[in-house]
């Protein structure tokens, strides 16, 4: 048991290195800015005298690694700095919406997860049948298609005249829970359909890996039921691989929302970082960057964590 | 449109597939020579009707200007026209005939999709190859390198990169290239590890074979079907990003005509009941479809797995 | 094995099975009729592709993916097994009927104890209660003489080694009281004194529970041991069936005449070399991965014309000292002498030259012949680049080297290795190291892989080979028929170490090293009385 610990160590240890990686490398966006970020804010009517005021108010005449370190710092007191679009505090503009993002991600995921491992270990049990065929080529259709598409097309069929639901999530400040699920169904109906396929046929492809094992002809060779062939014998071997898709879609869902916020006008993270990245407005879209980066590294670690924890190779050593 | 006649539409569909697979499946089985209608027949009918519909992009996108009836940006009526008979899929928001515009950008958007993908390869699977060939250094460096930048979910990614560079269609080939091309390292070198370890890999080093011929001769030959098979893949991938860029407004720029943003521009209609704005968007999907379809095909017969 | 009770358990008749190729489905078992008595053991032997495990799958009801029963009649104990539902099927199965595997490492589930999958068995099928069952597994794997057999269950499969499994597993398979168990070459991956005390064990308990028993091998000296009769089978069909006795005094057919004679192939023994120097001298080599030391201070010497043979179990380090004479593992210490000068350690930095000169054929000719090259290019290729062979001069060199193995050129030159039998592929291995034309050839385990009858092909090519290009052979191999099949001297390791070495002639005389001793004394020999008597006196011997 101790090395697993350590090997989970090890694993928490990269994870706060990659964190600290990709936290250099989003500042240095600001550094690749073709020409002067002080000349972009002012736009280019702006005399040089304004041009050095700002620069000095903005660090930017100090050396690289000391406004990386302040920058560091006051990331980690929560302070991202301020909108170049229209001066308001990042974090503020951020906390506002992260929770409406990550809120619409949940829901989607606590449909999409059952929904996709109940689908996948069925077109494993039934695999070649009818059943297996059909939801494995309806999988690889709603995999291809755009979200905006599947978006679009959920409005027209659901939302457009003497239709059910919202196509417009622009809810107020604070909805009730009833009313959020009423007004964010389309969207995270959207982002189910686009995750779920992936997961289906991942778990599918990982429980039908195992059954060519000689431990599964044992099993069958034993008399067990198919049921319980998956479920008991095949099941437990593909947990890792299933963790590991599972972390991949979550991780897609919370960075995926970018569209179908944009289609649903739904006020989350997403549509903030879109309308950031036209303005050229850097603050946010680098804040807005580091947190979707920070989400994507802590759901791939727990992942792994849970991936060796479910082996028991590496839980009961020799 | 009610639930009844969507699932109407729904069988409708299925039903086309169907005819359209089985009947190019024939056909296609009857002209060719003995060893490739082998082949073909293996092919599920999605798979044959991907390849039909594959096709018919490729002569569409080829034969562009003779097939639109009018140019890509030429402004040719009043905003918003219904489907008549000049206008067969009507007007844009500015006025531009839809029916050419939709031609035009299957050029503009798969051309465009393609040479990223293109792009993207070649940088990836050099990339792994020589990694997983020459081991240490080389590779601990590149690999490390590619796990950082995985660490950032790509289409964040890539709207950062857009945001820095600013958006063209250049910058926006290189951006999604560079964040691609990760992905293909990791497959090619994972493809090429697999093979570095065969014995006939080690005689051939053991024989003093250089680097070029290990790759060229031994390595590649025997990592080129999963990589074609990837390539499809990828090719899905790109070609949905760059589409979601476009729809953003931050892709392909007007006025080159193409799928995404012609979906963003005309979205209003939607709320007045017009389904046009959902043609482009139908042929982006459509498109990946035929792709992932003949995709899946290949690599169930490269994995060889009889389930 | 008794056969008290004459009644009959199991009959086929006109069993056929066939396969998926490609489009067509292609009959594997053609009509082969099997009568098994209640507590008689049945061998069934035959080379690779005779259909052995398919008919045993088929005692089951079983076929696997890719495969179907398509015609004869299967009755075990009055049920019609064909007629029979999925679900009466498996009600059978693991209850009344039970299956052991080859690999019981791969075939114990990897995320379960091994005592909740003895008790899943007899729990599912009703005839024990879980309780009950954990207590009888304990039972039975002290009879199965398992170490620790109150404790050893709730072990995971892969903290238990690979000789203990397979006990492990024939224990599950016991767990109902089976009627009769299937056992597919249950001993084939184990090395030799492993396999006996499996085959003791099994032996053992099949009388106990006096159970039928299918056993399926490819080596007739340990069928002998177990079997009360043996069928011998080639490509689906049966050549004869015969009790063990009568079968291996008089068999009638000339296949199984031939399979009997494989190992009287025997070569002269050249006499040892003192005086000339050594064409590879071994000198007190350690080397190993990470920390652990997995060659201990090895010293052997190589002489022209001479076969050397390496013997020892899995993990003794024969092949990490071809790895180290190669140089793909530069060792810690010692060094290797060729023609009495010092190789560098890394074989990147040899000269082309010493390259060419030792040369290597690899165990598995599957995995080393690169699959998309022709065969012209896989054996020019050496030639071309030791010896700059162009064109014409490459071609008849190419075609020459054909015609030694034994292949004819005009017909293979340009063939793909997929379109060879496993041992044509382990020619072409031959003649690519021949196209160097090396004083010296690593042979890895090159016979292990193939039937005895191709082996034994493969065998005399090597040896006519040796006489004709005075080659030196270093030949590593766990198996001690092919030792004196082709050695002249013998060195014998054991964990890393050298634990004897001389002429082969004196190796196989006592007095022995006790290692050798009991290595040479647990090879299964065709003496149906062999096991009974090893353990008799092993027992004595205390």
């Amino acid at each position: 048991m101790a090395h697993v610990w350590g090997m989970i160590l090890k694993r928490l240890a990269l994870g706060v290195v990659t964190l600290f990686v990709v936290s250099i490398l989003i500042f240095m966006a600001t550094e690749l800015l073709p020409g002067d970020f002080a000349q972009e804010i002012l736009g280019q009517s702006a005399t040089p005298e304004t041009v050095k005021a700002l620069r000095e108010q903005l660090g930017l005449d100090q050396p690289l690694l000391t406004r990386y370190l302040s920058w560091l710092g006051d990331i980690l007191r929560g302070d991202l700095g301020n909108s170049l679009a229209n001066g308001n505090s990042v974090s503020e503009l951020i906390g506002k919406r992260l929770g409406n993002t990550l809120y619409l991600a949940l829901y989607a995921a606590a449909i999409a997860v059952p929904l996709s491992l109940t689908l996948g270990i069925l077109a494993a049990l039934y695999r070649n049948t009818f059943f297996d065929r059909f939801a494995n080529a309806a999988a690889l259709t709603s995999i291809s298609f755009p979200e905006f598409f599947v978006a679009y097309i959920l409005i027209f069929w659901l939302a457009g005249a003497g239709g059910i639901f919202p196509s417009m999530s622009n809810f107020r400040t604070d909805p009730t829970l009833s009313e959020f699920l009423y007004r964010a169904f389309l969207p995270a109906l959207t982002l189910t359909l686009v995750v779920t396929a992936h997961m289906m046929r991942m778990t599918r492809a990982a429980i039908i890996n195992l059954l060519a094992s000689p431990y599964i002809e044992m099993a069958r060779l034993k008399g067990m039921s198919p049921i319980r062939v998956i479920v008991k014998h095949a099941l437990p071997n593909a947990l890792a691989p299933i963790i590991n898709v599972i972390a991949l879609n979550l991780a897609y869902l919370i960075t995926g929302v970018v569209v179908v916020e944009v289609v649903f006008v739904y006020p989350g993270l997403g549509q903030l970082m879109v309308d950031s990245v036209s303005a050229r407005d850097m603050p946010v879209v680098q804040g807005v960057a580091l947190v979707f980066a920070g989400a994507y590294v802590l759901l791939n670690l727990t992942a792994d964590v849970l991936a060796t924890l479910s082996n028991p190779r590496l839980v009961h050593g020799r | 449109m009610g639930f009844l006649t969507g699932l109407a539409w729904l069988v409708a569909i299925v039903i086309g597939v169907i005819a359209i697979g089985w009947t190019f499946r024939a056909f296609t089985v009857a002209i060719s020579p003995k060893p490739l209608a082998k082949e073909l027949r293996t092919a599920p009918l999605t798979a044959s009707f991907g390849m039909v519909i594959i096709l018919i992009y490729i002569i569409v996108a080829i034969f562009a200007p003779a097939i639109a009836p009018f140019s890509e940006t030429e402004i040719v009526g009043r905003e918003y026209e219904p489907w008549d008979d000049t206008f067969l899929l009507g007007t844009d928001n500015l006025g531009r005939d839809m029916l050419s515009r939709l031609i035009y950008a299957a050029r503009n958007t798969v051309g465009i999709a393609f040479i990223t993908t293109a792009l993207a390869f070649i940088l990836g699977s050099v990339a792994g190859l020589l990694a997983a060939t020459v081991g240490g250094w080389i590779d601990q460096l590149l690999s490390r390198a590619v796990d950082v930048l995985m660490a950032i979910p790509a289409l964040i990614f890539a709207l950062l990169l857009l945001t820095i560079v600013g958006t063209s269609i250049i910058n926006m080939i290189l951006v999604i290239a560079l964040i691609d091309s990760t992905r293909v390292f990791r497959l090619a070198r994972a493809v090429a590890m697999n093979i570095v370890v065969m014995d006939y890999v080690e005689a051939a080093k053991l024989r003093g074979e250089g680097l070029w011929r290990l790759i060229s001769r031994e390595i590649l030959p025997n990592a080129l079907a999963p990589l074609v098979a990837e390539f499809g893949l990828r090719f899905c991938f790109v070609f949905l990003t760059i589409s979601a860029l476009s729809f953003l407004g931050l892709g392909i720029q007007p006025p080159t005509a193409d799928w995404g943003s012609m979906v963003r521009d005309n979205a209003t209609l939607m709320t007045f009941g017009d389904i046009t704005p959902l043609l482009p968007a139908g042929a982006i999907a459509l498109l990946t479809v035929c792709v992932n379809w003949v995709v899946d095909w290949q690599l169930h017969r490269a994995s060889g797995l009889k389930e | 094995m008794s056969t008290d009770s004459k009644e009959v358990l199991l009959t086929m008749k006109d069993l056929r099975i066939e396969g998926r190729a490609d489009e067509a489905w292609l009959e594997i078992v053609k009509g082969v009729d099997l009568t098994l008595h209640r507590g008689e053991v049945l061998g069934l032997i035959g080379e690779s592709g005779a259909g052995k495990s398919t008919i045993g799958l088929a005692a089951m009801g079983f076929a696997r993916d890719g495969c179907r029963i398509s015609g004869g009649e299967i009755m075990f104990d009055g049920i019609d097994m064909r007629a029979s539902s999925e679900s009466e099927l498996r009600s059978l199965r693991g209850r009344r009927i039970a299956y052991v595997a080859q690999s019981a490492a791969a075939s114990f589930n990897p995320a379960h104890k091994l005592i909740d999958q003895y008790s899943e068995a007899p729990v599912q099928h009703g005839v024990m209660a879980r309780s009950e069952a954990e207590g009888d597994a304990t039972d039975l794997y002290r009879r199965m003489q398992l170490p620790n057999p109150d404790e050893i269950g709730f072990r995971y499969p892969h903290q238990v080694s690979g000789g203990q499994l397979q006990r492990a597993m024939t224990a599950m398979a016991m767990a109902c009281r089976p009627d009769l168990i299937i056992f597919d070459e249950p001993t084939t991956a184990l090395d030799v004194t492993t396999q006996i005390e499996v085959l003791a064990a099994i032996r053992n308990i099949v009388e106990q529970f006096n159970t039928a028993a299918i056993y399926i091998t490819h080596d007739l000296a340990v069928v002998a041991q177990m079997a009360d009769k043996i069928k011998v089978l080639l490509k689906g069909e049966e050549v004869e069936e015969a009790d063990t006795p009568t079968m291996l005094s008089a068999p009638k057919e000339d296949y199984t005449k031939s399979l009997w004679a494989v190992r009287s192939h025997m070569r002269e023994e050249q006499p040892p070399v003192r005086d000339s120097t050594p064409i590879v001298a071994v000198r007190n080599v350690t080397a190993g991965y990470g920390p652990i030391d997995v060659l201990k201070d090895v010293s052997f010497d190589i002489h022209q014309r001479r076969t050397v043979a390496v013997v020892g179990e899995s993990g003794s380090g024969k092949s990490t000292t071809a790895r180290v004479i190669t140089g793909l593992l530069p060792p810690r210490r010692g060094e290797v002498l060729f023609n009495g000068e010092a190789l560098p350690a890394d074989y990147r930095k040899r000269s082309r030259e010493q390259l060419r000169h030792a040369q290597m054929i690899y165990q598995m000719a599957d995995t080393a012949l690169n699959p998309k090259l022709r065969l012209r290019e896989l054996i020019g290729r050496p030639a071309q680049m030791y010896l700059g062979l162009q064109g014409k001069q490459l071609e008849d060199r190419i075609r020459n080297l054909l015609d030694l193995i034994e292949l004819e050129p005009d017909d293979y030159i340009d063939r793909l290795p997929s379109e060879l039998s496993g041992g044509q592929k382990q020619r072409i291995g031959i003649a690519r190291a021949l196209a160097a034309e090396p004083q010296f050839i690593i042979c890895d385990e090159v016979t292990s892989a193939l039937d005895q009858l191709v082996a034994e092909g493969i065998l005399k090519l090597l040896d006519k080979l040796q006489t004709e290009f005075d080659l030196a052979y270093m030949f590593i191999t766990h198996d001690l028929a092919t030792v004196r099949a082709i050695a002249d001297e013998v060195v014998v390791m054991k964990e890393g170490m050298v634990v004897e070495q001389g002429p082969k002639s004196e190796m196989f005389q006592p007095p022995h090293d006790p290692y050798t001793e009991l290595l040479l004394s647990s090879v299964p020999e065709m003496d149906p009385n062999w096991l009974t008597e090893l353990l008799e006196k092993r027992a004595a011997a205390g």
